[in-house]
C-alpha cells in the first residue's frame, strides 16, 4: 500500500474493517463541480466482501463520491477530483490505468433502472462481449444465465430472453441491471440509490439479492432509507454537506451514533 | 359534504372556460383556412396537370417500305415520311399543297418515333403494311382534350341544294339554320359560309367534297364556334381535318408514358421528365453521399467529444447561422469554388450535389445533434458503467437510439435539397438539356428547375406540363416524407 494512512474521521476503527480485507482506500479526496466544493477532504476505507452504505441528506456528496470510484465523474466536464483513491492499492487516477478496465472491475447500478432498449439477453451479453470475456456463443449463454441466476431473475425471464429489457417491471429491470453489472465479473459493485424508483416489495427483493451476493463482492450502496442501510449493510458512512461525518459498524451507527449530526439525521430531526 | 361552488367566484370560472373555448375556436378556424388553401392549391394543380398524363394518337395504315427503311440501319429509316404517307392516303380529299401542309401540321414532329422503336424491335415488320399509332401535335392534342375554344356540332335538319358558283359554292333551299362564319360539312367535304344573301348562302370550300348531291336532313351537320377564327389557336381548316379524324374513329387516347420516359423537348407533346428526374436523383445521391456522413460525424463530435470552450461555441453559432443563409448564396459559393477554383464542369449533378450538400449540412447537423441530445444520458451511463469506451457507448447505444431523429432530419434536409432551385441556377443546371444524363459528370437539370423552365415557355401545352411536373415533384417529396415516417416508426424504440 503506497498511501500514507491518515486518521479516519471516527475512532475506533470499525470492526468490519478489521475482519475483512480493505478493498478501497480514499485519502483526502476533494471533488469540485465548477466552483462548488462537493466533497471536502474525504478519507475512508471500504471493506471487501461486505456491504457499505452511504447515507445522508440530498446533496451531501455521497453519490458524488460513489461516482468517483469508477471515475464516472470524468463524463461531467466541470467536475474536478483531487486526492487519492486506491482500489487494491492501485491509484485509479494513475496515468497507466485504463478507465475502461477500471469500470469493468467496478460495476455500477444506477438510481433509475436503465436497461438498454435491447433484448434481455443482449443487455447482459453486451459487457462480456465488448470485453471479450466469452470465448464462444455457449460461453456467452452460460454467462447470461449465470448472471440472471445470481440476480435472482432467471426463473422469471427464462422463457423470454429475447424480449425487450424495457418490457420488464421496474423491480425486474433493476435486477436486470444488477445482472448486467455482475456479468462482467466486477470486484466492486456501486449502487446509487438502487431502490428509490421501486415499490417496497421490489425493494425488498433487491435487498435480499444484495445480501445473497455480498459474500463475493465489495458492495457500496447509497441510500436515503435508513432502514435499508440498517438491513443490508455492515458498514455505514454518514455524509453531510460534503463531509464524511461519521463512519462505523452499522449496528453501532444506528444504535449509538457518536456524532450529534448523525444522531439528528438518523432520528429524523433533519434531512 | 363541502360545497365546491362556494370556493370560487362563478364568474371567474365561466370566464376561464370561455377563454379556453375562444382559443380552441381560433385554432380550428386557423386550421380550416390553412386546409382550404392547401386543398385549393393541390386540386388546382392536379386539375391543370391531369391532361398532361394523356396523349392523342391517330391510327393509320402505313406501309413499311423497304425503300425508305434500310434493314441494316432501321434506326435511320424515314418513319415520319411513312406516317405522313399513311395520313395522306387516309385523306384523299386533301389535294392542295396548303391543305396538305395543314394536315401534316396536325402530326407531331416526332410522330414516327413510336413506329421507329417498334420496327427496331421487330425488323420482320419491314415490307409489310401495319396499323401505326402516330402522335399528334400539341395543338391537335389539346383540341381533342377540349382545351381549345369549344366547337359546337349541330345536325342539319333541313334540305339544301348546293351548286358551284365560280370559285365558291352557293347553298339554296331552307337556309334557316345557316349563319355566316359557320362550317357546313356534307358529302365528305366542308364549306365555310362567307355571307348570307337573298339568292342563297355563299360558301368557300375548306375540304373538297366527293360529290355535289343535295343535302338531306340528317346527312349533314354544322360546326359553329364560340370564338372567331383569329382568336382561336386552331383555325377552321384544322378543325375540319381534326373533326374528320374523329369521325373516322382513328383518334385514340393513351396514357402518356412518354412524359416519364423521354427527356426535355421544345415540342410540348414530346417533352418528358426523365432527364429532370434522373438529374434530381443523381444530384440527391451526391448530396446524401456527402452530407450524411459529414453531418452525422460533425454532430457526434460536437455533441460528445468537442471541448466546451469558446471556439466550439463559435462553431455552433455559425452552424446555426449557416442554416439560415439564403440558398442562392450557396449557389454563388459553388460557382466560385467548385467551378471557378476547382474547375469542375458546369451544369452537372456532381457540382449540384456538392452545393446542395453544403446547403443541407447545417440542417442535418442540427437535427442529428438534437437527436443525440435527446437520448437519455442514463443509457450512455449504463454502457460506460459496464466498461464500454466512450466511442463504444456512442456507437452501440446512443447512435442507434438517435437514428430515427437523424433520419427525420436528414430526409427533411434532402426534401429541401430536392426542391431547391436557386443555387442550381447559379451553377448552370438551368440549361435546356434534351439528353437524359448518364452520370454525375453529364449535363443535367433537376425537377424544380424543369418546372421553372417550362413555366416560362409560350406553348399552351406547356402550362399543363408544368402543372404535371409540379405534381411529380410533390409526389416524390410526399414519398420521401412517407419513407421518413416509416423509418422513424421502424427504428423508434421505447426506453
Amino acid at each position: 500500500m503506497d498511501a500514507t494512512p491518515q486518521k479516519l474521521p471516527s475512532n475506533p476503527i470499525p470492526r468490519i474493517l478489521a475482519e475483512k480485507e480493505t478493498k478501497i482506500v480514499a485519502r483526502d479526496v476533494n471533488v469540485y463541480y465548477g466552483d462548488k466544493h462537493a466533497i471536502k477532504h474525504l478519507s475512508i476505507d471500504i471493506p471487501d466482501r461486505a456491504v457499505s452504505a452511504f447515507i445522508g441528506p440530498s446533496g451531501c456528496g455521497k453519490s458524488t463520491f460513489l461516482r468517483c470510484i469508477n471515475r464516472m465523474n470524468d463524463t461531467i466536464p466541470s467536475a474536478r477530483v483531487t486526492g487519492q483513491i486506491l482500489v487494491d492499492g492501485k491509484d485509479i487516477h494513475d496515468r497507466d490505468l485504463d478507465v475502461v478496465q477500471l469500470r469493468a472491475r467496478v460495476g455500477m447500478v444506477f438510481q433509475k433502472p436503465n436497461p438498454f432498449p435491447k433484448s434481455i439477453f443482449e443487455n447482459i451479453a453486451y459487457g462480456p462481449r465488448i470485453h471479450g470475456i466469452a470465448k464462444s456463443k455457449a460461453d456467452l449463454e452460460e454467462i447470461v444465465v449465470n448472471s440472471l441466476k445470481k440476480a435472482g431473475l432467471f426463473e422469471e425471464v427464462k422463457d423470454r430472453l429475447s424480449h425487450s429489457g424495457t418490457s420488464l417491471s421496474g423491480g425486474q429491470q433493476q435486477r436486470l441491471c444488477i445482472a448486467r453489472a455482475i456479468a462482467v465479473n466486477p470486484e466492486i459493485i456501486l449502487m446509487d440509490e438502487p431502490c428509490s424508483a421501486l415499490d417496497p416489495i421490489a425493494s425488498a427483493r433487491i435487498e435480499e439479492l444484495i445480501d445473497e451476493i455480498r459474500q463475493n463482492y465489495c458492495i457500496i450502496i447509497v441510500t436515503h432509507s435508513m432502514q435499508q442501510a440498517a438491513r443490508v449493510s455492515q458498514l455505514t458512512a454518514f455524509f453531510h454537506l460534503g463531509d464524511l461525518v461519521e463512519i462505523g459498524d452499522t449496528e453501532d451507527m444506528f444504535t449509538a451514533p457518536k456524532n450529534k449530526r448523525t444522531q439528528d439525521y438518523i432520528t429524523g430531526r433533519f434531512g | 359534504m363541502t360545497d365546491f361552488s362556494k370556493k370560487l367566484d362563478p364568474a371567474l370560472v365561466a370566464k376561464r372556460y370561455a377563454s379556453e373555448r375562444r382559443f380552441r375556436a381560433y385554432g380550428a378556424v386557423a386550421l380550416a383556412i390553412s386546409v382550404l388553401f392547401l386543398v385549393y392549391l393541390i386540386v388546382d394543380i392536379a386539375v391543370k396537370a391531369w391532361p398532361s398524363f394523356f396523349e392523342h394518337h391517330i391510327v393509320l395504315k402505313v406501309e413499311l417500305d423497304p425503300a425508305r427503311i434500310d434493314p441494316a440501319q432501321v434506326q435511320k429509316g424515314d418513319f415520319n415520311g411513312i406516317i405522313k404517307d399513311g395520313l395522306r392516303a387516309a385523306f384523299p380529299n386533301v389535294t392542295t399543297r396548303a391543305d396538305s401542309k395543314k394536315l401534316m401540321a396536325q402530326l407531331s414532329t416526332g410522330t414516327g418515333d413510336d413506329l421507329r422503336i417498334l420496327t427496331v424491335a421487330n425488323p420482320a415488320m419491314i415490307g409489310t403494311t401495319v396499323n401505326a399509332s402516330a402522335l399528334l401535335s400539341d395543338d391537335a392534342d389539346l383540341y381533342f382534350k377540349g382545351m381549345h375554344a369549344p366547337t359546337l356540332k349541330t345536325p342539319g335538319q333541313t334540305n339544301l341544294q348546293i351548286a358551284k358558283d365560280g370559285e365558291n359554292y352557293l347553298f339554296t333551299g331552307d337556309l334557316s339554320q345557316l349563319v355566316a362564319g359557320q362550317i357546313v360539312r356534307a358529302n365528305g367535304g366542308a364549306f365555310r359560309i362567307t355571307s348570307m344573301e337573298p339568292g342563297g348562302a355563299k360558301a368557300e370550300v375548306l375540304l373538297t367534297p366527293d360529290t355535289l348531291n343535295s343535302l338531306v336532313a340528317g346527312n349533314w351537320d354544322i360546326l359553329s364556334f364560340a370564338a372567331i377564327e383569329v382568336d382561336r389557336r386552331i383555325d377552321d381548316r384544322a378543325v375540319v381535318l381534326l373533326e374528320a379524324m374523329r369521325d373516322k374513329g382513328i383518334v385514340e387516347k393513351h396514357f402518356s408514358w412518354r412524359f416519364f420516359s423521354s427527356g426535355d423537348s421544345r415540342e410540348p407533346e414530346l417533352a418528358g421528365l426523365r432527364g429532370a428526374i434522373t438529374g434530381s436523383l443523381l444530384t440527391v445521391v451526391m448530396t446524401l453521399l456527402l452530407s450524411l456522413p459529414l453531418g452525422i460525424a460533425a454532430a457526434i463530435y460536437l455533441e460528445e467529444f468537442a471541448p466546451k470552450n469558446n471556439w466550439t461555441q463559435f462553431i455552433e453559432v455559425n452552424i446555426n447561422n449557416l442554416a439560415a443563409v439564403p440558398s442562392i448564396i450557396f449557389g454563388l459559393l459553388g460557382l466560385a469554388v467548385f467551378i471557378g477554383f476547382f474547375g469542375l464542369p458546369r451544369s452537372v449533378p456532381l457540382v449540384g450535389g456538392l452545393v446542395l450538400a453544403l446547403l443541407v449540412l447545417p440542417t442535418i447537423i442540427i437535427a442529428s445533434r438534437a437527436a443525440l441530445n435527446a437520448v437519455p444520458p442514463s443509457i450512455k451511463e449504463a454502457a460506460l458503467g459496464v466498461g464500454a469506451s466512450h466511442l463504444q457507448a456512442i456507437f452501440h447505444h446512443v447512435l442507434p437510439l438517435a437514428v430515427p431523429g437523424i433520419l427525420t432530419g436528414t430526409i427533411l434536409g434532402v426534401a429541401r435539397a430536392l426542391g431547391e432551385t436557386a443555387p442550381l441556377l447559379m451553377i448552370g443546371m438551368v440549361a435546356f438539356i434534351v439528353d437524359v444524363p448518364n452520370g454525375f459528370r453529364d449535363a443535367a437539370t433537376v425537377l424544380p428547375v424543369q418546372i421553372y423552365l417550362w413555366s416560362d415557355l409560350p406553348e399552351i401545352a406547356f402550362q399543363s406540363r408544368t402543372a404535371a411536373a409540379i405534381i411529380v415533384l410533390l409526389v416524390v417529396l410526399f414519398c420521401l416524407n412517407a419513407i421518413a415516417i416509416y423509418l422513424r416508426k421502424r427504428f423508434e424504440r421505447r426506453w
